[in-house]
């Protein structure tokens, strides 16, 4: 018996679709690389394959001189020390709108809808907390290095009050979508809210409250670097002057330096949430 | 029939027990609170911070004077058409960066992935290395670096975005591949089909709304970050906003802040329509 045989086809099926995309995509990149003055030829112009070459080539061999070396665990020690010091703030600010924003300490919810009042100010707390965050803390670093200074300072205001907007909005979620039930039996009996949240809700979601405290003061760690090259201080702030000095061996061992940070604050982070489950 | 005995959570009574004391050298959780508050007081204690001068009248008045600005954006014709082109700079960083870097990071996940058990991927840990190694450079700093050899402007911005993106990207396509159903692959294999068809054919397809998917989550972060990236001289909106701050005129700085959470908010909602028109 025979078998049919498709006769391959001639040519792609989905061809007419697949050039449509393709010139779609050209006339939506096009002015892209115009607005980018996207020329990658100036990269091997000659002047300025000269300067480039010249900092690698200082760049290779990082700085290892004991007292460069001692300045720069100092600085390290200090992006770490912005990081925590601004988290602590950003918890102090945090967990006062979180339980005033969280819809799970509601009284009025217990039998129905909430009333409007408590509501209007709960969508009050959770629009300051949208601001918060929605301004990068690197602008907040840039307003505050203008009121009180360069140094740590800003670094730590500025990271605070950006953290202080995402664990607010991360907590109140944290707390929506966990087990509530001992929490309403609690309001129900007549509990304050503060008790209820003490031995309801925060029991049962210190887990989770805590894993992504830890990862937050992770992700802080590697801003407050960044917050350094506006002038806050830290691992940073030393980068930004080498590099505007082109002092290539200076980079190279600051360059390090941040990624062994980086990858220790990982490794004590998720050992942390690991064990935490 | 003699019954097992019973395990002592099981008894209906347990006895009475004292609570744990309460430190106890054993508990880890007590050692990590203390390490915590010690790694707190430290950082406050190191830092010289100048409470003294956050909260002193002069920065107060300095504060409410640059609320009191901020609150009322900047809205003269010229500045605005400046704000508009500042956008689209950004705009055009933001998503650029992102396309070069889902082609860069494709191209590098195909040597980091490991696609069958008999495949050696010789270049696995090294390409891995190396797409760390970007990937643990921020942007800003990308950006930083690359002013030596691109000079100022929005060039300089969306390669930093390219090259941190692809570090990011190139390891999450790899766990893409890697994690993708061998099954359509090993047919086609065992046909003796060449390797970069087999990835054409049977891997790619599996895969792609994966990949779009992430592309479109780190273009959302990618707006985030070219638009802070010109405070460094890296172009678009950073660069205008450090400018204007630079000379105190906060009102313009409240238009460009203005501008920058559009900008956002636009690029979240236009990626999450694409997301569901792409993903079903």
């Amino acid at each position: 018996m025979a078998v049919a045989t498709l006769a391959p086809p001639s040519r792609d099926p989905a061809w007419a679709r697949r050039v449509f995309w393709a010139s779609v995509a050209v006339v939506l990149l096009a002015p892209m690389l115009v607005a980018t003055e996207f020329e990658p030829w100036v990269l091997v112009e000659p002047h300025n394959l000269k300067v480039t070459l010249r900092f690698l080539d200082s760049f290779i061999v990082p700085k290892v001189e004991p007292e460069f070396l001692g300045m720069v665990v100092r600085e390290a020690w200090r992006t770490v020390a912005i990081a925590t010091a601004g988290v602590t703030l950003a918890l102090a600010l945090a967990i006062p709108l979180t339980l005033a924003s969280t819809a799970a300490l509601s009284v009025s919810a217990l039998s129905g809808r909430m009333h409007a009042l408590p509501f209007l100010l709960r969508q009050a707390v959770r629009g300051l907390l949208i601001v918060l965050r929605s301004v990068p803390e690197l602008v907040w670093a840039l307003v505050f290095v203008r009121v009180v200074g360069l140094g740590p300072t800003a670094g730590v205001l500025a990271i605070a009050l950006t953290y202080s907007g995402m664990l607010g909005k991360v907590y109140g979620e944290i707390l929506e979508s966990g087990e509530t039930h001992a929490t309403t039996t609690l309001l129900r009996n007549g509990s304050g809210r503060l008790q209820a949240f003490l031995y309801g809700l925060l029991p049962t979601n210190a887990p989770e409250l805590t894993s992504y405290t830890v990862y937050r003061w992770e992700c802080a760690i590697r801003s407050s670097a960044v917050l350094g090259f506006v002038g806050a201080g830290g691992l940073g702030q030393q980068m930004d002057v080498s590099m505007k000095m082109f002092a290539g061996a200076e980079v190279s061992t600051m360059l390090l330096a941040f990624m062994l940070l980086v990858w220790l604050a990982d490794l004590v982070s998720s050992t942390l949430r690991e064990a935490l489950g | 029939m003699n019954a097992a005995p019973l395990p002592p959570d099981d008894i209906a009574h347990p006895p009475f027990k004292t609570p744990p004391p309460i430190f106890n050298a054993r508990c880890l959780a007590c050692w990590l609170m203390a390490s915590v508050l010690v790694l707190i007081v430290a950082s406050f204690i190191s830092l010289d911070l100048k409470w003294a001068q956050v909260f002193s009248l002069e920065s107060m008045r300095r504060m409410g004077r640059f609320v009191g600005e901020l609150l009322a954006p900047a809205t003269d014709t010229k500045f605005l058409v400046r704000l508009v082109v500042a956008s689209a700079e950004t705009l055009a960083m933001s998503a650029l960066g992102t396309v070069l870097a889902a082609i860069f990071g494709l191209l590098l996940a195909l040597p980091a992935s490991r696609t069958h058990a008999d495949d050696r991927a010789l270049a696995r840990q090294p390409t891995r290395l190396v797409l760390n190694a970007l990937r643990s450079v921020p942007e800003l700093v990308w950006a930083a670096l690359l002013l030596i050899s691109a000079g100022l402007g929005p060039f300089a911005g969306t390669v930093a975005l390219a090259v941190h993106t692809t570090g990011v990207l190139g390891r999450l396509f790899a766990e893409a591949i890697e994690n993708a159903l061998p099954g359509p692959a090993f047919a086609l294999r065992v046909q003796g089909v060449a390797k970069g068809r087999v990835f054409l054919y049977a891997t790619l397809p599996q895969i792609v709304p994966q990949l779009l998917s992430y592309t479109l989550y780190r273009w959302e972060n990618n707006i985030r970050a070219a638009a802070v990236l010109g405070v460094v001289g890296a172009g678009g909106l950073g660069q205008m906003l450090a400018f204007h701050l630079g000379l105190f005129q906060m009102s313009e700085t409240s238009s460009i802040l203005i501008a920058m959470i559009l900008l956002v908010t636009m690029v979240d909602f236009g990626s999450y329509l694409l997301r569901r028109a792409l993903m079903g």
